[in-house]
């Protein structure tokens, strides 16, 4: 698999989740200190005619959390939030794009492109991680992280407040590492 | 879910060679999404490999439809984005009311839903008699639908709920006759477009018009392609004619940027200046 020609070297943490995951998301962030990585966070929710999840986070953390702009170039340091209502595409020069096609997985945006996509481009400097929901969305994507030679996280199912993604997720694969919820932030920040 | 069968290489190979066949020409498109089109076209059609896919797309005229049809994304609602038809109804259709004449282009209309409500806020407003709709998009197949005007009824919750909240205050269901699984728009919200393929890549400028809509479509173009089309839409207004674009499109980096004015900082609508 052909990897994205870039200058920079860092890695692209993409974080899939659904009913139950903001709460992980926010203790995530909270205690989040590596500028290093560039994160996008692919998260199931209501299509709120302006949804303004990317300022609530931004307050809670010390890096910078925005919702991903059509054509932006991703780039460490960064929060990305796919926006409601379009599936978030990566370009082979590192660059977001927005579309507007069928839902996947009854999901807009779905985990599964979103993780397929950075996976063809990004290859084994991804690191996909899966957490709670009730939708089998972004297993399929996490296998193909796999596949690239990135590194496979799943939220620990116990302590998951809906269960059914990550055990699915279990069920289908072996993950790299399994973590719960206030875990994940100390493992990106040992990320070098 | 698809695996990625066709890559960067196949993908670039087929799409030059579609530009001097038929003269479709893709390359300045968003190669995530097409790839991935490509790809599901590819799964779906159950193709043994990339040369049966190749020669069918290249000598079969019947599926060259289909292939345009489906790389194409077709994904549209009647009033989507109720807030933005709450601001065309309330700033926009007013100013266009005091022409003697209006012509409105949405270009790239796919299935027409959103052709259909402009219709429909246009009879509201009592302007219907004298405007025009232009209807255009690159894909022929999609353009039967506009003409027809017929959905499936299970939408049509989903439109009406739409309507409402873009402030619409008549009985949403007098606008359409439902038959079994199909609901067909009134003939009297049809009978003043006018529908025609038009390819954005390669098709010129065609008439002046006062507003311009086309959503959700640049975002599956590069930039330089954007920055062309939007040059196209600039060329093809009146002076204070308004541009409309999907809520996650963007002119400000565009070269005609700085001779627009947003209405308001919610909504893609754009009023050129003086």
């Amino acid at each position: 698999m052909e990897k994205a020609k870039l200058n920079d070297d860092f890695r692209v943490v993409m974080v899939g989740g659904s009913a139950g995951s903001l709460e992980v998301i926010i203790k995530m962030l909270g205690s989040l200190v590596n500028n290093r990585l560039a994160i996008l966070l692919i998260v199931h929710r209501k299509g709120s005619i302006h949804s303004s999840l990317a300022n609530l986070l931004d307050m809670k953390t010390a890096v910078i959390v925005k919702e991903a702009e059509e054509k932006e170039f991703i780039k460490p340091g960064y929060v990305y939030i796919a926006p409601a209502d379009y599936h978030l595409l990566i370009e082979r020069n590192g660059s977001m794009s927005l579309d507007y096609s069928e839902k996947i997985n009854f999901s807009r945006p779905s985990i599964d492109v979103s993780f397929e996509c950075a996976a063809d481009v990004f290859g084994d400097r991804v690191i996909g991680i899966l957490l709670s929901g009730g939708n089998a969305d972004g297993v399929e994507g996490l296998k193909t992280i796999r596949k690239a030679g990135g590194i496979c996280v799943v939220q620990d199912p116990g302590s998951a407040l809906v269960s059914y993604m990550p055990q699915h997720a279990m069920n289908e694969m072996e993950p790299d590492k399994t973590l719960n919820g206030g875990e994940i932030a100390d493992f990106l920040n040992d990320i070098p | 879910m698809f695996q990625q069968e066709i890559g960067d290489n196949e993908v670039e190979l087929l799409l030059n060679e579609l530009v001097g066949v038929y003269g479709y020409d893709f390359t300045s498109y968003s190669t995530a999404s097409v790839k991935r089109r490509i790809n599901r076209l590819f799964i779906l059609d159950r193709f043994k490999s990339f040369d049966d896919f190749r020669g069918r797309v290249l000598h079969d005229k019947n599926y060259i439809k289909r292939f345009v049809q489906e790389i194409t994304v077709n994904v549209t609602e009647m009033f989507r984005d109720p807030l933005f038809y709450k601001l065309i109804k309330e700033q926009v259709l007013p100013v266009l009311a005091t022409y003697p004449f209006i012509r409105i282009w949405h270009a790239g209309c796919s299935t027409g839903e959103e052709v259909y409500s402009m219709a429909i806020l246009l009879k509201e407003a009592g302007i219907m008699h004298k405007s025009l709709l232009y209807a255009t998009d690159i894909n022929p197949g999609v353009l039967d639908q506009v003409v027809k005007g017929i959905y499936p009824l299970r939408s049509l919750k989903q439109f009406s709920e739409n309507y409402i909240l873009s402030g619409g205050k008549e009985d949403f269901s007098s606008y359409y006759t439902a038959k079994y699984d199909l609901a067909k728009f009134d003939d009297e919200l049809r009978s003043k477009m006018i529908v025609s393929t038009h390819n954005l890549v390669s098709d010129r400028s065609f008439n002046e018009f006062q507003l311009i809509i086309c959503r959700n479509v640049l975002i599956y173009f590069n930039k330089p392609l954007q920055d062309k089309v939007l040059s196209l839409f600039d060329s093809s207004l009146e002076k204070r004619g308004f541009l409309a674009l999907g809520s996650k499109e963007q002119i400000k980096f565009a070269s005609v940027s700085g001779k627009y004015e947003q209405l308001d900082p919610k909504e893609k609508i754009w009023r050129r200046l003086n």
